[in-house]
C-alpha cells in the first residue's frame, strides 16, 4: 500500500502495539530547555528512576537567557538555569549551557548540528518542536508530564494522529517570504483548523525553500492547530546536513542517504485531508489580532467586527481590537510602531537576518523606534559577525544582541511595556506574550526591519520609495 | 495520579474561543520549578479585570469548566493544567481542544471532554447550577435531568478511573522497549 512520509515514520518507531491501547513510539531524540524540565527531572529523583537514553537527551538554555552580557539578575530565572545544569550533571544529559558557545535557541541548534535528521522522531517540552519537521522527522511538542516519560523510557504512549497533505500552489511572488506563506496558511486555515492533524506540505513552493524556509513553515505550523508539521527531505536537505557535527559522516553517511530517500510519500498515499493554498497572489502579512490566524496583507485594512457572521468569531475580534488598540478600517500600512524584534525559533536563523540586513543597510531606525536583533544561536551570531550583519545593524540603529528566545515570549529581561506595540518575527500575538498588555504584529524579518525604518508598517517590496 | 470518577459541582463559564495557555498561565510563573502552586496565578491577567468572567460570585467553588473552541491552544506549557487543577478545576468542556494541552490534561488526571459546540453552549445555560460529570457512564448530567453522553477514549478513561502512572504502565513493556532498541537504535 502507498505509504505516506508519516506513515512510514510511525510505523518504523513501534515499539509496541495492542488493541485498544494507545501505540507505545520510540523517540529518536529528546531535546530539553530549563522551563518544561525541572518538574519531569524532579519527578525521576522521587520515583527513583533514571534518564534511560541519556545519549539522545540534549539540552541547551534558551527561555530565560539573559541577551545582554552580564549576570542574570532574575533570583527565579537563576535557579531554573541552576536546576537544568544540576539535572543534567546528575543524570549524564549533555547540555550546550550559556557561553559554550553552541548555545542558542532548541529549535536553532538542534538542525544546525546536524541533530535533527530525517526520519526521526523528535520531542520537546516545547510546542514549537514542529521547526523540526523541516528535515522530514515526526517532531512535536510535549508536555513536563511526558518530558519525564521520555527521559524514564525514550517512548511515548500516543493515539495516532489524522493526516493533511496541504499543498502550496502557484509560484511565489517576488519578495514574498516563507513567513508569509506560513501566515497566509494560517489566515486561511484558522488557529485551530489542524488540530488533530499532522501537516505534511508539499508543491513547488516548498520544494524551492530553504532548510530555514521550511523550519519556518514548520516551525508556525503548531499556530494551525496541528502538532507537527512535516516536509520530505530531498536533495536542498540533504546538503544542508552535509558536514555538520551530528551527522552521520563517511559510509554511515551514504546508508543514510539511502534510508533518508525512500521516506518521502509515495505516490497515491493517502490523507485524511487535502487543504490547497494557493500563493500565487500572496501579499507581504501583518497581523492585526491576538491570535496569528488574525492577519491580513500589508496593503489591506484592519478587519470590521460586524463582517464576521459567526458570534463567537465576531466577539473574539472585538475583543482583540480593543487589546490591540486598533479602529476597523484603519489602513495596516498606517499602524505605527514602538519597537521592533527580529528573532526567535520561526525567523533568527542566518537567511532571516540577512534577509533583515538587506532591507536596513545604509537606512535608520526611525526616531523614537526601538528595535532589537537577537541571532537564534551563538553559532548564527558568530557566522553573522564574519559576514559584517552586526555592523549593519548597528549602523542602522538596532541594538545587536546574544543568542536567546529573548522577547518572543518575554521569560527574561526583553519585554515589551504596556501599551507598546511591536513589530516581531516571533510566533505568537497572544495577549501578553511579549510582555502585559503589549501590541505585538506578526511579520517576516524583511517586514520587520522595514518597518523599523518607517516608523509603521510599510510593503518591504515599496521601501525605497518611503521617504526617510 | 488521582483517580477521577464521577464529579458533581458547580460550572463556570469561560465562553471565548481560542483561549491560549499564555492566558491561562502566563510566561512570568513558568520559571518555577515546583508543581504545585499555579492556581492562584490562573488566568492572572484576565482575573484582574472585575467584569472577567471567572470573578463571577456563582462560580466560587466551581470545579467544572465550560469552554471555547480550542481552549488551551498555543504552548506547551504544562503549567495551564497544573494551575486549573490547582484552582480546583478537575473538568474541562469544550467543542475542541488544543492537542498538547489536551494530552497534558490527561496526563495529570484533569479530564478533558469535548462536546459539540452546540451542547457545550446548552451546558452553558445551567452556569452556576450542578452538573454531575460520570466518567464511567461518560455522561453529563443537567439541573434538567437530561443525560447528555460524551465519547472519552477508551484507554485514557481507564487510566483516569484508575488513576494509572503513565511511566509505571509503560515500564511493563521494557521487553519491548529492549527490543526495539537492540534492533533499531545504534550505541
Amino acid at each position: 500500500m502507498a505509504r505516506s512520509l508519516f506513515d512510514k515514520i510511525w510505523e518504523g518507531h513501534i515499539v509496541r502495539e495492542a488493541e485498544g491501547e494507545p501505540t507505545l513510539l520510540y523517540v529518536d531524540l529528546h531535546l530539553v530547555h530549563e522551563v518544561t524540565s525541572a518538574q519531569a527531572f524532579e519527578g525521576l529523583r522521587l520515583a527513583g528512576r533514571n534518564v534511560r537514553r541519556p545519549e539522545l537527551t540534549v539540552a541547551t538554555m534558551d527561555h530565560n537567557v539573559p541577551t545582554l552580557p552580564g549576570p542574570i539578575e532574575d533570583p527565579l530565572a537563576r535557579a531554573q538555569l541552576d536546576a537544568l545544569r544540576r539535572n543534567c550533571e546528575a543524570f549524564g544529559v549533555r547540555l550546550y549551557a550559556t557561553g559554550s558557545g553552541r548555545e542558542g535557541i532548541v529549535h536553532v541548534i538542534g538542525p544546525e548540528l546536524g541533530l535533527t535528521q530525517p526520519g526521526m522522531t523528535i520531542v520537546c517540552g516545547d510546542s514549537h518542536t514542529s521547526t523540526h519537521g523541516a528535515f522530514g522527522a515526526l517532531a512535536f511538542g510535549v508536555g513536563t508530564s511526558e518530558v519525564e516519560h521520555v527521559l524514564a523510557t525514550q517512548t511515548l504512549p500516543l493515539g495516532k494522529p489524522k493526516t493533511a497533505l496541504v499543498r502550496f500552489e502557484g509560484s511565489l511572488p517576488l519578495g514574498l517570504t516563507p513567513k508569509d506563506v506560513v501566515l497566509g496558511m494560517i489566515g486561511q486555515v484558522g488557529v485551530s483548523g489542524g488540530v488533530g492533524h499532522v501537516f505534511e506540505y508539499a508543491g513547488d513552493v516548498i520544494s524551492g525553500f530553504s532548510m530555514e524556509g521550511r523550519m519556518t513553515l514548520c516551525n508556525m505550523t503548531i499556530e494551525a492547530g496541528a502538532r507537527a508539521g512535516m516536509v520530505a527531505p530531498d536533495d536542498t536537505t540533504f546538503a544542508y546536513l552535509e558536514g555538520r557535527e551530528f551527522a552521520p559522516a563517511g559510509a554511515a553517511w551514504e546508508q543514510a542517504l539511502d534510508r533518508w530517500r525512500s521516506l518521502a510519500s509515495d505516490p497515491g498515499a493517502r490523507y485524511d485531508r487535502e487543504i490547497v493554498v494557493d500563493v500565487e497572489t500572496l501579499e507581504p502579512q501583518v497581523t492585526w489580532g491576538t491570535n496569528p490566524g488574525m492577519v491580513a496583507p500589508v496593503g489591506a485594512v484592519v478587519p470590521d467586527p460586524v463582517d464576521y457572521a459567526d458570534p463567537d468569531e465576531r466577539a473574539a475580534v472585538e475583543r482583540a481590537l480593543a487589546y490591540m488598540a486598533l479602529e476597523p478600517g484603519t489602513p495596516i500600512d498606517e499602524i505605527r510602531i514602538d519597537r521592533v524584534f527580529i528573532g526567535s525559533c520561526t525567523n533568527a536563523r542566518i537567511e532571516d537576518l540577512r534577509a533583515a540586513a538587506a532591507v536596513a543597510a545604509g537606512k535608520q531606525v526611525a526616531p523614537g523606534v526601538t528595535a532589537l536583533v537577537v541571532p537564534g544561536s551563538a553559532a548564527v551570531k558568530r557566522l553573522a559577525e564574519e559576514e559584517g550583519l552586526d555592523q549593519i545593524f548597528v549602523r542602522a540603529g538596532f541594538e545587536w544582541r546574544n543568542a536567546g528566545c529573548s522577547m518572543c515570549l518575554g521569560m527574561n529581561p526583553d519585554v515589551l511595556q504596556p501599551g507598546e506595540r511591536c513589530a516581531s518575527t516571533s510566533n505568537r500575538n497572544f495577549e501578553g506574550r511579549q510582555g502585559r498588555l503589549g501590541r505585538t504584529h506578526l511579520v517576516s524579518p524583511a517586514m520587520a526591519a522595514a518597518a523599523a525604518i518607517a516608523g509603521r508598517f510599510v510593503d518591504v517590496r515599496e521601501l525605497e520609495a518611503v521617504p526617510a | 495520579m488521582r483517580a477521577f470518577t464521577k464529579l458533581t459541582a458547580v460550572p463556570a463559564v469561560l465562553d471565548r474561543a481560542d483561549v491560549d495557555t499564555d492566558q491561562i498561565m502566563p510566561k512570568q510563573f513558568l520559571k518555577r520549578i515546583e508543581r504545585t502552586g499555579f492556581g492562584e496565578f490562573l488566568f492572572f491577567d484576565w482575573a484582574k479585570d472585575p467584569e472577567f468572567e471567572l470573578n463571577r460570585p456563582e462560580y466560587r467553588g466551581a470545579k467544572i469548566l465550560l469552554a471555547g473552541r480550542n481552549f488551551g491552544c498555543g504552548s506547551s506549557r504544562e503549567h495551564a493544567p497544573w494551575g486549573l487543577q490547582d484552582a480546583g478545576f478537575d473538568v474541562v468542556i469544550a467543542p475542541s481542544f488544543g492537542d498538547i494541552f489536551r494530552q497534558n490534561c490527561v496526563k495529570i488526571g484533569v479530564v478533558p471532554i469535548v462536546l459539540p459546540a452546540a451542547q457545550v453552549k446548552r451546558l452553558q445555560r445551567f452556569g452556576g447550577q450542578e452538573l454531575t460529570v460520570d466518567l464511567e457512564q461518560q455522561t453529563i448530567e443537567d439541573p434538567s435531568g437530561e443525560l447528555t453522553p460524551f465519547p472519552f477514549d477508551a484507554f485514557d478513561r481507564h487510566r483516569l478511573l484508575n488513576g494509572l502512572d503513565d511511566i509505571g504502565l509503560t515500564l511493563e513493556h521494557e521487553a519491548d522497549i529492549a527490543a526495539y532498541e537492540a534492533a533499531h537504535v545504534r550505541g
